[in-house]
């Protein structure tokens, strides 16, 4: 698809063709419903990343083509966010507590479970691609930790035995 | 008629398994041939007790919790749906001793109404200081907030009125626009109250940040949001659609020819956003940055413009002020703390919550006369007060009355309210490790005090905690803390020494002890 424009230097007009078609498709999409958005960049990159999990490095040629913006914007904003992945997580996203009212509840010794339990490291997914174990300082529970949160659902007083079940079903 | 039912849609209440209470209790009634009619309401904020069931009787709403799924066929053979006894009862919700004892200004409608039905919202007083606002001049409703002695509930308890008045004034561009922006952003551990509010009282945030566009001449306002809230964020998106369908939002304020407008936008994990100028980047879509001050938001914010941008529980403190008078608002508190705190018990805590009670009460009463102690049974060690950034204080500091002033003068800054309890097993040297720590993972990176200095601290620390020529460690620990202090260009770096040096100060003996290796720099 790479063609030279009519004059001066060569770009590619269309960048990232070789896209696959999901995460291209995506990226238009989401840029399409958020382009008229002041600041419309976290928003097009949330949108992207409920989609498809993650933002994959790949796409922030054509995202910065859509907006206008310069690769290094959008890479900068893309790496600056922690909630932002730029790897394909697992089917489900474990968000580990580690903020002080949960530490005050124990929450270094679930985390210490949670990873041997897992095999994992935070930032890591699970050999079996089930989860990916990620901290988070503070889910708001913390009254009632520890806590985390899988996907989009908080767990509270979550004990070793508890976190193991979760992790079984 | 059907029977009504009270069971929180609430996040916490939802992870102490409030869904399969709904579940069984559908279940149970459909058993039954029973009618019954299910509101999801906020949690009131007493959250050993949830999931909270109240029912709606001729006495008023009984209340029972906390309940379990498999007690729900008991409560419904007790005949808990006429209010009759059994053992999880507690009486009128209302009378909960927690609950009564508490002084709800900002927080008065959280677990009572639908949080979604603008007319029970009304029903309850919402909306009233809209209409209040309504009648009068911007310059009123600057000066009625001013008059009130309301301060900035995020944490740095700036004047609000004075800030209104700046924007109001301020110079404005060829196209008119200011901005009103919401900090959401709560980030501090122990602290969530902003939350408890969207979920449970979402209307009363859309009506104050309103009330702000009228005072200070603004169209547009902005909700930001931490992703960590999914259903604060329902509740808000819900919310701001039904205040548009009923006309309280839009082009056209309840036929006022006001106008204003109200959207949500998530943030992304970065805890720095709560900071008002890197949040205004972040709005802008760009990286959490901090801003060089001056300019103030207020003078250029948002895309350049005058922006108001406050805490969720100032804006959702401002209907009470124009409902019920300056005076009335400013007749609680003390000293020049006006007014009302929701504070919020967290950590190791017997009866963790919500506690909204004017300014003036001491720490001791709300660990004890409300908390109850630790849960764990064991004496309280520490708490830490403000959040990640706020000093940790020993026994001896339990009598300070909630000041800001008071809190500053003992070393310490009340924040936004959240209180963390720690039980005498705490290593407090681990916690000022923790405090560098998490400097350094949430650091900006634009100012080298913050972003090297912290990663620094946390070194420093382990050599100290090994016992590796502890005296010089020290020294050099609260050089560096003075280097932030001084140094650093936002609160983040600028108050990271507070844990430390507190910890450091109040509980010396953490950091003398002999160490195994293995447990330092875990």
């Amino acid at each position: 698809m790479s063609q030279r424009r009519p004059v001066g230097v060569p770009l590619k007009a269309e960048p990232s063709a070789e896209l696959p078609s999901s995460e291209r498709d995506t990226v238009l999409e989401v840029v399409r419903q958020n382009r008229e958005l002041a600041g419309s960049l976290l928003p097009v990159l949330h949108g992207i990343q409920e989609r498809l999990g993650w933002v994959p490095p790949r796409t922030v040629p054509l995202i910065a083509f859509e907006l206008n913006l310069s690769r290094a914007e959008v890479h900068g904003v893309l790496s600056f966010y922690h909630y932002f992945r730029q790897k394909q997580p697992g089917e489900h996203v474990i968000y580990l507590c580690r903020a002080e009212a949960c530490q005050a509840q124990g929450a270094a010794a679930l985390e210490a479970h949670a990873k041997r339990k897992l095999g994992v490291d935070f930032h890591g997914t699970t050999a079996d691609g089930r989860y990916t174990l990620e901290p988070v300082y503070c889910l708001g529970n913390c009254a009632c930790g520890p806590s985390l949160m899988i996907d989009e659902e908080l767990h509270a007083l979550v004990t070793a035995a508890a976190f193991d079940e979760l992790v079984a079903s | 008629m059907s029977t009504t039912l009270y069971i929180p849609g609430e996040a916490t209440a939802r992870a102490l398994g409030a869904e399969a209470v709904v579940k069984a209790v559908s279940a149970e009634a459909a058993r039954r041939g029973l009618e019954l009619r299910i509101v999801r309401n906020g949690s009131r904020g007493a959250f050993w007790l949830e999931p909270l069931i109240e029912v709606q009787t001729p006495q008023g709403r009984m209340a029972y919790g906390p309940v379990r799924a498999k007690d729900i066929p008991a409560l419904f053979a007790a005949g808990f749906l006429e209010g009759k006894p059994h053992a999880l009862s507690l009486g009128p919700a209302a009378d909960i001793p927690y609950l009564k004892k508490q002084e709800r200004l900002c927080c008065a409608r959280i677990g009572v109404i639908d949080p979604l039905d603008v007319e029970d919202y009304r029903a309850h007083g919402g909306f009233a200081g809209l209409h209040a606002a309504l009648s009068m001049e911007p310059a009123q409703i600057v000066q009625a907030v001013t008059d009130s002695g309301l301060r900035g509930r995020g944490g740095a308890a700036f004047p609000t009125g004075i800030k209104w008045r700046t924007v109001l004034n301020a110079p404005i561009a060829a196209d008119g626009q200011k901005y009103i922006v919401c900090n959401a952003d709560e980030g501090d551990s122990g602290t969530f109250s902003d939350r408890l509010l969207m979920e449970g009282d979402p209307f009363c945030l859309i009506e104050g940040m309103t009330i702000a566009g009228l005072a200070v001449g603004a169209t547009r306002g902005y909700i930001y949001l931490r992703c960590e809230y999914p259903h604060a964020h329902a509740a808000l998106r819900t919310a701001i659609e039904r205040a548009y369908a009923k006309g309280y939002l839009g082009k056209d304020v309840q036929g006022s020819s006001k106008h204003f407008d109200l959207e949500v936008r998530l943030g992304a994990g970065a805890y720095i956003c709560g900071e008002e100028t890197s949040l205004l980047e972040s709005l802008e879509g760009r990286r959490g940055q901090v801003r060089f001050k001056p300019p103030l938001p207020a003078i250029a914010g948002l895309f350049g413009r005058p922006t108001v941008i406050n805490n969720v529980i100032t804006f959702a403190s401002v209907p009470a002020v124009l409902e019920r008078g300056a005076a009335y608002y400013r007749d609680f508190g003390m000293g020049r703390s006006r007014g009302s705190l929701p504070i919020q018990l967290a950590g190791n805590i017997a009866r963790g919550g919500l506690v909204e009670k004017a300014f003036g009460v001491t720490l001791r009463e709300l660990l004890y006369d409300f908390g109850g102690g630790t849960r764990t049974g064991r004496p309280i060690r520490a708490v830490q007060v403000g959040g990640p950034l706020g000093a940790y204080w020993p026994e001896s500091k339990f009598d300070t009355p909630l000041d800001y002033e008071a809190f500053a003068q003992g070393g310490g800054m009340l924040g936004h309210g959240g209180i963390v309890v720690f039980d005498d097993t705490v290593d407090m040297s681990a916690q000022a490790r923790y405090a560098m720590e998490f400097c350094a993972v949430e650091s900006c990176g634009k100012c080298t005090p913050c972003r090297i200095g912290s990663t620094r601290g946390v070194e420093v620390i382990d050599r100290l905690r090994s016992g590796d020529r502890p005296a010089l460690q020290e020294s050099l620990l609260r050089d560096l803390c003075n280097t932030l202090t001084h140094g650093s260009l936002c609160a983040l770096g600028g108050l990271t020494p507070f844990p430390v040096i507190s910890a450091l100060d109040h509980f010396p003996e953490d950091f003398s002890k002999p160490l195994a290796a293995a447990a330092v720099g875990r």
